[in-house]
């Protein structure tokens, strides 16, 4: 299929997602669903670096606090419309991950993971002695119940998830493209062995910065429209160690190697927590995400995908 | 204005005791990253859990939680053997250490502190000791003994392990095993053997420092996450897998963070390690003294 048929195959079904949603008629559906959705960005993001090209990213939570921030500190000036915080914030977080990658992709990989985690952590305590941003006090950002678009009148929840429903399809769909165009093929050989990639002339160093610029942006743009989903922000929500983890846990349990990896994990593990969370208590959730993260490393380090794969195989060779 | 020298003075003194401390929660980590080329980013959990056994026992029975730590230490040293094994037939037999080895130490840090949030709640714990509270004073420098015992306790586990590595065969073995596992097989040593109580030492130093750390400050469940920069930054600048050169990037952290925080604020003393690891990744990955 063409990357441009499936983008229309995905836009329809977001759209019969939504419709659903809407007949439904509960509101709480958006809330959860606009956090499965975000945790789709997220990981579909973390998964072009970390499944495609090896390198692993712990400061997700960085990149998504970094667009966050960048709406709140454009709010504080003059509140644009979201599509084009989402752009800006995009922006600023390829920015960011194209600097981080530069400084430290010339190294082996578990510095690169060493230097994302610190990265989270200067971030956030920049974050925190700001105070034109909230500082540790956080900040208000003040938003509509309804907002018109094209002479419809929407709750401003379904308009949020509307937003994070096209910028995860976007994510789908640019995964989907980087694995299988020359780009994909190149990050694959760095996976697989950097070494032998960089002797066969493939531009390693290069690659990898279209990897983590790419990865950053997205994830910059799951963030842009948090502030108003939430209402308030602060850095402890923002830096959450949650969107590490989470974004590391779904693809891994998903699988890494192509673009539905990070989509089933994302769903599968963000309804679960959605569920775990209204019906035990968020510790445990998260107690969960861990647990199923180290299992799935262990036991079946090509996740799900993986694992329904080596089913099919073992089957046709009967 | 005059610059407040004796101010001056006392940041630094108390830095040095502070990357005393410093030096005895990386240990670990120089041995398993700087050594063995494990990336064991959850070694600050450890830390953590081991302030958490020293202050039940302590709360529980009065006992001295260096003493308890002490006595901890083969515990640790078999949860560390047990962690290497897992990880040694699930990643670096299979050659998959790097991406899914580090998912792995990465949900283990996680598991660690959510249990513990599970279970003692996010109140601040703290453990009571005769040396916690009174000071030494030299003139007009503060030696306070919740800064000075930990010091003292953590160069001396220093020492020991320095005088391990570098005079027992096992030391040396360890040592070796970093840079040549054919060599060493034919050495009649068993490279994954060697390894396994390599780990166990380094998770084994996380129950003392944990005991030191509850002395220093109060503890909550998430604090070993400031950690994981610190310890890595103090690793890699003094080079890896060099105890002296730890010691001294240690030190040397300890002061910057405390001067820091007495000119700028605490809220700032974070950024200064993870600021300093950002660029010694950058400009001299090697660290200090790397060879």
């Amino acid at each position: 299929m063409s990357t441009l048929r499936f983008s229309l195959v995905c836009l329809l079904v977001g759209f019969v997602i939504y419709v659903c949603g809407h007949l439904f008629g509960v509101g709480y559906l958006f809330f959860a669903g606009y956090t499965i959705l975000q945790y789709v960005v997220l990981s579909s993001a973390w998964n072009i670096l970390g499944g495609y090209c090896g390198y692993v990213n712990f400061g997700s939570a960085a990149f998504f606090a970094l667009g966050a921030y960048s709406t709140v500190f454009f709010y504080k000036f003059y509140p644009l419309p979201i599509p084009l915080l989402i752009l800006i914030s995009a922006v600023v977080s390829g920015i960011v991950g194209f600097g981080m990658g530069y400084l430290t992709l010339r190294l082996r990989g578990a510095f690169f993971a060493i230097a994302t985690l610190a990265m989270a952590v200067v971030l956030q305590t920049l974050v925190v002695n700001w105070d034109y941003v909230g500082g540790s006090r956080g900040a208000y950002i003040v938003r509509a119940d309804t907002i018109e678009i094209g002479g419809f009148s929407i709750e401003y929840i379904e308009y949020l998830f509307l937003l994070m429903m096209i910028l995860s399809i976007l994510s789908i769909v640019i995964s989907r493209a980087i694995a299988r165009s020359q780009l994909g093929f190149g990050f694959a050989t760095i996976r697989d062995d950097e070494l032998a990639a960089e002797a066969s002339g493939v531009p390693t160093l290069r690659l990898k910065l279209i990897a983590t610029t790419i990865s950053g942006a997205l994830m910059g743009m799951a963030g842009a429209p948090f502030p108003y989903y939430i209402g308030y922000l602060q850095p402890a929500s923002a830096f959450g160690l949650e969107y590490g983890v989470n974004s590391i846990a779904m693809p891994i349990i998903g699988g890494t190697t192509s673009w539905v990896g990070p989509l089933i994990g994302a769903i599968l593990l963000g309804s679960l927590q959605q569920i775990a969370t209204v019906t035990i208590s968020s510790a445990v959730n998260l107690l969960i995400v861990g647990l199923l993260l180290v299992a799935f490393v262990v036991i079946a380090p090509n996740g799900l995908v993986g694992l329904v794969q080596d089913r099919l195989r073992a089957r046709r060779s009967k | 204005m005059d610059f407040p020298f004796e101010l001056l003075v006392n940041a630094i003194i108390a830095g040095l005791l502070l990357g005393g401390f410093y030096a005895a929660v990386t240990a670990g980590v120089s041995i398993s990253f700087g050594m063995l080329d494990i990336v064991n980013i959850a070694h600050p959990a450890f830390i953590i859990l081991g302030s958490y056994i020293a202050y039940i026992v302590n709360i529980s029975y009065g006992i001295d939680p260096i003493v308890v730590s002490i006595v901890m230490l083969p515990a640790f040293y078999a949860l560390g053997t047990c962690i290497y094994q897992v990880y040694y037939v699930s990643f670096e037999k299979r050659g998959q250490e790097s991406l899914r080895g580090l998912a792995f130490f990465f949900g283990l840090l996680f598991v660690t502190e959510v249990m513990l949030i599970l279970v003692f709640g996010v109140d601040y714990r703290y453990v009571e000791a005769s040396y916690i509270g009174p000071s030494l004073h030299l003139g007009s420098i503060d030696l306070p003994l919740r800064m000075l015992v930990p010091c003292v306790t953590a160069l001396v586990l220093f020492g020991l392990l320095h005088l391990l590595v570098t005079h027992t065969f096992t030391g040396r073995a360890i040592m070796a095993v970093s840079q040549d596992q054919l060599a060493l097989q034919l050495m009649a040593a068993d490279p994954i053997r060697i390894k396994r109580i390599a780990f166990g030492i380094s998770i084994a130093t996380a129950s003392v420092a944990g005991a030191l750390l509850v002395i220093i400050q109060p503890v909550e469940p998430s604090v070993g996450r400031e950690y994981i920069g610190r310890v890595f930054a103090i690793c890699v600048l003094g080079g890896l897998g060099s105890l002296p050169g730890t010691l001294v990037a240690a030190m040397l952290l300890g002061v910057m963070e405390s001067i820091t925080s007495t000119f700028y604020g605490p809220s700032w003393s974070p950024a200064v390690s993870f600021g300093f690891l950002l660029l010694t990744l950058a400009f001299r990955p090697a660290g200090l003294f790397g060879r």
